[in-house]
């Protein structure tokens, strides 16, 4: 039995008056990868967000690894980070420095390491992406999948116990998405690294995922391997699963009658 | 990492540039210009009235600037403008007996001092008092001797 | 009710944000630390904010020094003063030209790319990015921008009044014939160094950490979309026009008290 790596307890979060989660417990298993799902809009990064402590929980707790991440202070949260790694909707590159520098990043910040085996760790993973003869290209010459994958080397470069993935996919080629699926389970295997997936994406899911959670109304309203979410009869779920437009997430924004309304 | 090189030696020369900049201006446009690296000595003379000059005014010989003004004060007993010059040490061969008066730049220019040299062999050494001198003229004071023909002597001739 | 509630908020919300500027202003000024990526890091945004200047402060300068001589010049003939005209030039761009004039063109060349830049690291996620690689953004964004700008501002201040001087120095002597020995003597004479090119000096200084961080805290707390940056940029510059002024005005103050 492996052990628990990441573990929301019972957390809430508000924004202002507004309710984004409630509620919510998930755990992740060392070693695995799990999807955390949901309609857009309803809280996924802000999940991401609490784990990796930029936002802290109006009630309930996270641990990662063991420790509190919501209590800690400034100081330990950075030291945490560090074994995070952590890939943005867009990648979010620095614009200002070319890819090599880019990958470099983490590791000039928190090692000393000499130049030269700075050097080869950084090549050594745009290998890994297949962006080893893009050195020297600037983020503005590269395409959208290039970018992710490029991110994902740097967010990958110190060799984390943790990744979380925000959206890998969105906004990708069949190509492209097929590439970024195969080097997240890879890396995943490779470095024995747990992955956390935020998707909205059912068939990357499904090809992707040990497990998954879905998230609708501020609550996990299912969870399983990808199989046991299929058989699910929950309308919550096979509404999401099957993209129905109407169903337990109604198509209009809450409103008065219509006729009410126009006819004043 | 050539750019990186090439911006790093584009902002040191910047840098420099503008540390060159401040110095050039602290020395050629400010008084520290005259100031520094030159070596004065201390005359002092005593007038009746100074007018409005004004420290830092320049002291001249035949028009040519040998010096400025470095403070002025009332003697609390005499009464006297007490005021003390700083002469470049490269003039250092102006005779004891020369004469000091307070003049004017064109109608409403500054006030400088102009000296005129006597013919005495001793020469002025640091110290040294100038006592052959003529006050600021002031302009009223003109206008009302001629207006009133007072036959009042000139202030110190 | 609505109506108090909405007054309420327009006078919290000026409030909070001079809070926020004070308490960021601090956590600049702690993030420093004085090592050899830092200083690396400030000495490539010198070039980036100082060096990119330099053109449109030396050219301002110029026009700035000649126009001012052509007007000074104008006035003092009627008076046969022409010969101090050095002295109203030097005067007017130590005490107040130079400084402010500078820290408005720096505010709107350096300040508003400054802004932008900062902005759109937010909007495009690049700040929480070093968030998440656990760098703080502050120290590797915002100081060396700031620092950058604080010693680049006063140099270029220097420049500027180079520059200008040199402008009057070229109508006067070169077009209106002043004697040039008697426009450098004028102007020798009457610009005090303690008094008057220690003002410039101070003045820049502060007015080159007004410019400078108002830059950074518009870029750095900005909404991250198009618009919001957009109005960041614009708030750079008005904002620090403001500030500069009433800084302007104390500093003057404060220097002719003592």
């Amino acid at each position: 039995m492996k052990k628990n790596l990441i573990q929301l307890n019972n957390l809430s979060f508000n924004r202002g008056d507004k309710v984004i989660l409630e509620n919510v417990s998930l755990t992740v298993k060392q070693g695995s990868v799990v999807a955390i799902m949901g309609p857009s809009g309803v809280g996924k990064t802000t999940i991401l967000k609490l784990i990796t402590g930029q936002l802290r929980p109006d009630s309930g707790n996270v641990e990662v690894a063991g420790k509190c991440v919501s209590s800690m202070n400034h100081k330990n949260l950075y030291k945490l980070r560090r074994n995070i790694g952590v890939l943005l909707q867009n990648g979010a590159l620095f614009t200002d420095l070319d890819v090599f520098e880019n990958v470099a990043v983490p590791v000039r910040e928190h090692s000393n390491l000499p130049e030269v085996l700075v050097r080869r760790l950084v090549l050594l993973k745009l290998q890994s992406v297949g962006l080893r003869g893009a050195v020297e290209l600037m983020p503005s010459e590269l395409s959208g999948g290039m970018a992710r994958r490029v991110a994902l080397a740097r967010a990958a470069v110190l060799d984390p116990a943790l990744m979380l993935y925000d959206e890998p996919l969105a906004g990708l080629d069949p190509i492209g998405a097929s590439t970024i699926i195969r080097l997240i389970r890879d890396t995943n295997e490779a470095m024995e690294m747990t992955s956390v997936v935020i998707t909205h994406s059912v068939e990357d899911m499904m090809q992707l995922a040990d497990y998954a959670y879905i998230i609708a109304n501020k609550k996990i309203v299912g969870h399983g391997t990808p199989d046991e979410l299929r058989q699910n009869t929950d309308p919550q779920i096979t509404q999401f699963l099957n993209g129905e437009i109407d169903g337990p997430v109604p198509f209009h924004y809450p409103a008065d009658e219509l006729t009410q309304d126009l006819l004043g | 990492m050539r750019p990186q090189h090439n911006i790093e030696i584009m902002a040191g020369l910047f840098l420099l540039l503008g540390v060159v900049a401040l110095m050039f201006l602290a020395s050629t446009a400010t008084d520290m210009g005259s100031k520094l690296g030159k070596e004065h000595y201390r005359v002092d003379i005593r007038f009746t009235n100074v007018g409005e000059l004004k420290p830092r005014a320049p002291v001249t010989i035949a028009g040519v600037t040998i010096g400025t003004v470095k403070d002025i004060q009332l003697d609390p007993e005499s009464f006297e403008a007490m005021v003390a010059l700083d002469i470049d040490v490269t003039f250092n061969q102006i005779p004891a007996d020369t004469s000091a008066a307070i003049l004017t730049t064109g109608v409403l220019g500054d006030k400088y001092i102009g000296l005129e040299p006597g013919g005495s062999p001793d020469v002025l050494e640091a110290g040294d008092e100038i006592t052959i001198t003529q006050s600021a003229i002031s302009i009223e004071q003109l206008i009302a001797k001629y207006l009133f023909s007072t036959n009042t002597p000139g202030d110190d001739e | 009710m609505p109506a108090k509630k909405t007054k309420l908020i327009t006078l919290r919300k000026p409030v909070q944000i001079v809070g926020r500027g004070i308490l960021f202003f601090i956590q600049v000024l702690t993030s420093f630390r004085p090592s050899l990526k830092q200083l690396k890091a400030i000495l490539s945004q010198v070039y980036f904010i100082g060096t990119r200047s330099l053109v449109i402060i030396m050219v301002c300068g110029f026009f700035v020094g000649m126009v001012l001589t052509l007007q000074s010049y104008l006035e003092l003939s009627k008076f046969g003063a022409t010969d101090s005209v050095g002295t109203v030039l030097a005067l007017s761009l130590f005490r107040e030209l130079g400084p402010v004039l500078t820290a408005l063109l720096f505010s709107g060349r350096a300040g508003t790319s400054i802004a932008a830049e900062i902005g759109l690291m937010k909007a495009t996620e690049q700040l929480s990015a070093m968030e998440l690689m656990a760098i703080d953004p502050v120290q590797r964004v915002v100081v060396p921008r700031f620092f950058a700008g604080v010693i680049c501002v006063p140099l270029l201040t220097a420049l500027f009044n180079l520059t200008a001087i040199a402008g009057g120095v070229a109508y006067a002597v070169y077009i209106m014939g002043v004697d040039s020995g008697i426009f450098w003597s004028n102007m020798l004479s009457s610009v005090e160094f303690q008094r008057d090119f220690m003002m410039s000096f101070w003045k820049s200084l502060v007015f080159g950490i007004v410019a400078t961080f108002i830059a950074v805290f518009s870029g750095y707390f900005t909404t991250p979309t198009g618009d919001g940056i957009g109005r960041a940029t614009t708030q750079t510059v008005v904002v620090t026009a403001v500030l500069v002024l009433i800084f302007d005005f104390i500093i003057t103050a404060l220097m002719s008290w003592t």
